[in-house]
């Protein structure tokens, strides 16, 4: 028996030695997707069981359900027995020196000030990693500080994966309470297979002492498609968390279908932040990325706020309403976005404000920027609950057209049952004009600089929300995102 | 410093100026007087490089260069300003923003290092202050809520900072009081007014002549100067009218 036993751990050690030290072949699940590969996911997670029977029971519940139609995008149907759910990133395809890298995203990376190491670690150049978090960081010790500073305020801070196995109860007490596992049909796809993500808690009375930004740059290469990203703000607690990543990613993964929840107590504030620019496909459409995301915040307590700022440039069909429901008292949600779509880009976005809580405020602002063909829409939804006094909204949705053969939409959904209410609308369309190009071209501005600076201008409120660093780079995407498409 | 040679221009299909011809030196500053659909704007825009006018004849140079060759914010790196008859609002983007970015896009043109944000705003505010505009409006977007007379002071900010060789300025005293016309016409004369810098303006009306002295008057009508005097041909036109003088 004894030897049995050794011999059994002997071979799991050994096991485990050859799992940890191989690479790429090892680290894909099998291609399709079915409950072996949620046992494959959970098991490489070391996953409770609880865990598992979660993704299971996410899983089954899938099987019955259909892809959403009522989106104003043109989506080809998406085979999903045809793609791998987990793939280590150490599989990304890696290239010897960036001069193997195409030449637009190398001028992309330069247009954006990208540092020369961080650019070799985005494009996925051997090696380059390690290099590259010294660059960023100065020393990995500095990455260090931060947790131990993070960790000193009292704040958790781990990939989802992590949390999950150090801090069950947490975990389980909110995840999936904010987006239930039967929320849509691509929320639940990712609660079966989600590979990984973020866990952020932060304590009673806390305001967390550095925004959750560079730290996670680093992470951000490692996570994958079905990302999941859970917040707690505790009472009091405040956060400001940025997503995303400026640059943009050589992304093999056609389908990402990310959940965000977000819960804030009574007076915590939650600002979360994204700037999105996967790959948007080409000129004529192929390729880019199906970005279909679940974000929503649970502002549960008394006096609680949640502040969406999103900013989105990239993928091929954007599918994406960061939403709040407003369940406590006088509390507040925010959504501040841009939504540029080029050539063959497709995007249905908008938001949903909840209002159940009395005397709950909701403000929307949305900018959408439609070039060449594209087409770009606003969806959104205010709803108020009948015992919901006093609730007040404010919307307005401005479009601003780049070419005669774009499309703007804007699609309001106003449920009030509450007569208290007062709920504002206010929309605008309107076409870059020929004046205002020619005006600051006769300056000296070149065109695309002028087009920059002016769609930069229509996006002004919401760009002003992002913090400082970001709203930076936000603005020069916006100009590369727009190149070449006026005139 | 300019020289127009027989130019003929349309828009849409339809000619506009027939065989223009005009040659400016430097130090100095002729008007160009004309009734309503002379052309008087369209050169103003044909020479600023405005998409959607065809030149179907003749030639520009400015300093011997070919200026139809060149896109609009080459003319202005060059050298070339125009002052708008209707300046252009831009919302969300700030009068310093706007300004420092055009000013640092035509210095990279011309190889001169870009202005620090210090350097810009003490020198804008200089030329607020020279206009008698208040330095907050550098602060509020690109003409956005201004009044007529704001618009055109602002624009008058803008050449100063800009500081150009040869600026065309497009009815500029349109829509402006006694008061305003009297600080525009001190700004121009002070920004331009100088030996090896020139201008044109384009107006209908005599009265900035006696705040600018023209050192030429020229008559634009239907598309070609019909007649160049001195400053004596404004007062002319102004008790005459245009079509007695052009005919």
């Amino acid at each position: 028996m004894a030897t049995k036993n050794a011999e059994a751990h002997a071979a799991v050690a050994k096991k485990y030695e050859w799992g940890f030290a191989t690479d790429i072949e090892q680290d894909f699940a099998p291609k399709g997707l079915s409950e072996d590969t949620v046992r494959y996911i959970s098991a490489k997670k070391n996953e409770p069981e609880w865990m598992l029977d979660w993704r299971l029971k996410a899983f089954r519940l899938w099987q019955t359900m259909e892809a959403p139609d009522w989106a104003k995008l043109n989506i080809p149907s998406i085979d999903y027995q045809d793609a791998y759910y987990y793939a280590e990133p150490k599989a990304k395809a890696t290239i010897a020196s960036l001069d193997e890298l195409d030449p637009e995203i190398l001028r992309t990376y330069q247009k954006l000030g990208i540092p020369i190491e961080e650019q070799k670690v985005l494009a996925g150049v051997e090696g380059a990693r390690k290099v590259a978090v010294d660059a960023v960081f100065d020393s990995v010790s500095v990455a260090t500080t931060f947790r131990a500073e993070l960790e000193a305020a009292g704040v958790i801070f781990r990939s989802i994966s992590e949390a999950i196995r150090e801090y069950p109860d947490l975990v389980r007490k909110w995840l999936g309470k904010v987006v239930p596992q039967h929320d849509n049909y691509f929320a639940t796809l990712n609660c079966a297979v989600f590979s990984d993500g973020t866990f952020v808690y932060i304590p009673e009375g806390v305001r967390c002492p550095m925004e959750l930004s560079t730290y996670f740059r680093i992470n951000a290469e490692n996570t994958g498609q079905f990302e999941r990203t859970l917040i707690v703000a505790d009472k009091g607690a405040y956060v400001s968390y940025l997503e995303g990543c400026t640059a943009p990613m050589r992304d093999e993964n056609q389908l990402h279908a990310a959940v965000v929840e977000l819960v804030a107590l009574d007076d915590a504030e939650i600002k979360y932040s994204t700037v999105q620019n996967w790959y948007p496909g080409d000129e004529n459409g192929v390729g880019g990325i199906y970005n279909f995301v679940t974000k929503r915040a649970l502002c549960q307590g008394k006096r609680s706020k949640v502040s969406w700022t999103q900013v989105e440039t990239g993928s091929a069909v954007t599918w994406k309403y960061p939403s709040c429901v407003l369940n406590g008292e006088d509390s507040v949600g925010e959504f501040y976005s841009v939504a540029v779509t080029n050539n063959r880009q497709q995007a249905d976005t908008g938001t949903k404000m909840i209002h159940n809580g009395k005397g709950s405020r909701s403000t929307i602002v949305s900018k959408g920027i439609s070039a060449g063909r594209s087409d770009n829409t606003y969806r959104g939804l205010v709803k108020v609950a009948p015992g919901a006094e006093g609730v007040r909204n404010f919307t307005q949705c401005d479009s601003l057209l780049l070419s005669d053969q774009c499309g703007a939409h804007t699609v309001p959904y106003i449920e009030v049952r509450n007569p208290s209410a007062q709920i504002e609308h206010e929309a605008t369309t309107s076409k870059i004009s020929e004046d205002q190009l020619f005006y600051a071209m006769s300056r000296g501005l070149d065109q695309e600089a002028a087009v920059a600076l002016i769609v930069n201008g229509f996006a002004r409120e919401v760009l002003q929300q992002l913090p400082m660093e970001f709203a930076v780079e936000a603005q020069k995407l916006l100009g590369i995102s727009l190149e070449g498409s006026v005139g | 410093m300019l020289k127009i040679d027989n130019l003929h221009a349309e828009i849409d299909g339809k000619a506009i100026l027939k065989g223009l011809s005009l040659e400016v030196n430097p130090g100095e500053i002729h008007a160009i007087m004309g009734p309503n659909g002379a052309g008087k704007s369209t050169l103003g825009y044909v020479l600023g490089g405005r998409p959607g006018y065809e030149v179907t004849a003749g030639s520009v140079t400015f300093d011997g260069q070919d200026l139809l060759e060149m896109a609009a914010n080459e003319r202005a790196a060059a050298g070339l300003f125009l002052g708008f008859q209707y300046p252009v609002e831009i919302p969300g983007v700030s009068n310093v923003q706007f300004l420092r970015e055009a000013l640092n896009a035509q210095r990279a043109t011309r190889d001169e290092k870009p202005l620090s944000g210090g350097e810009f705003l003490k020198l804008a505010r200089a030329q607020a202050a020279a206009l008698e505009m208040d330095a907050e409006m550098l602060k509020r977007p690109v003409n956005v809520g201004f009044s007529g007379g704001e618009k055109k002071r602002n624009e008058m900010v803008q050449m100063g900072v800009i500081d150009p060789k040869f600026a065309i300025l497009d009815e500029t005293d349109s829509g402006l009081d006694i008061d305003a016309l009297r600080i525009v016409g001190d700004g121009i004369n002070r920004i331009m007014r100088k030996p090896d810098k020139a201008v044109l303006l384009i107006t209908h009306y005599q009265r900035l002549l006696d705040y600018v002295k023209p050192d030429f008057v020229h008559v634009l009508a239907d598309g070609r100067i019909t007649r160049t005097g001195g400053a004596e041909l404004a007062h002319e036109l102004e008790r005459e009218g245009y079509t007695q003088v052009a005919a």
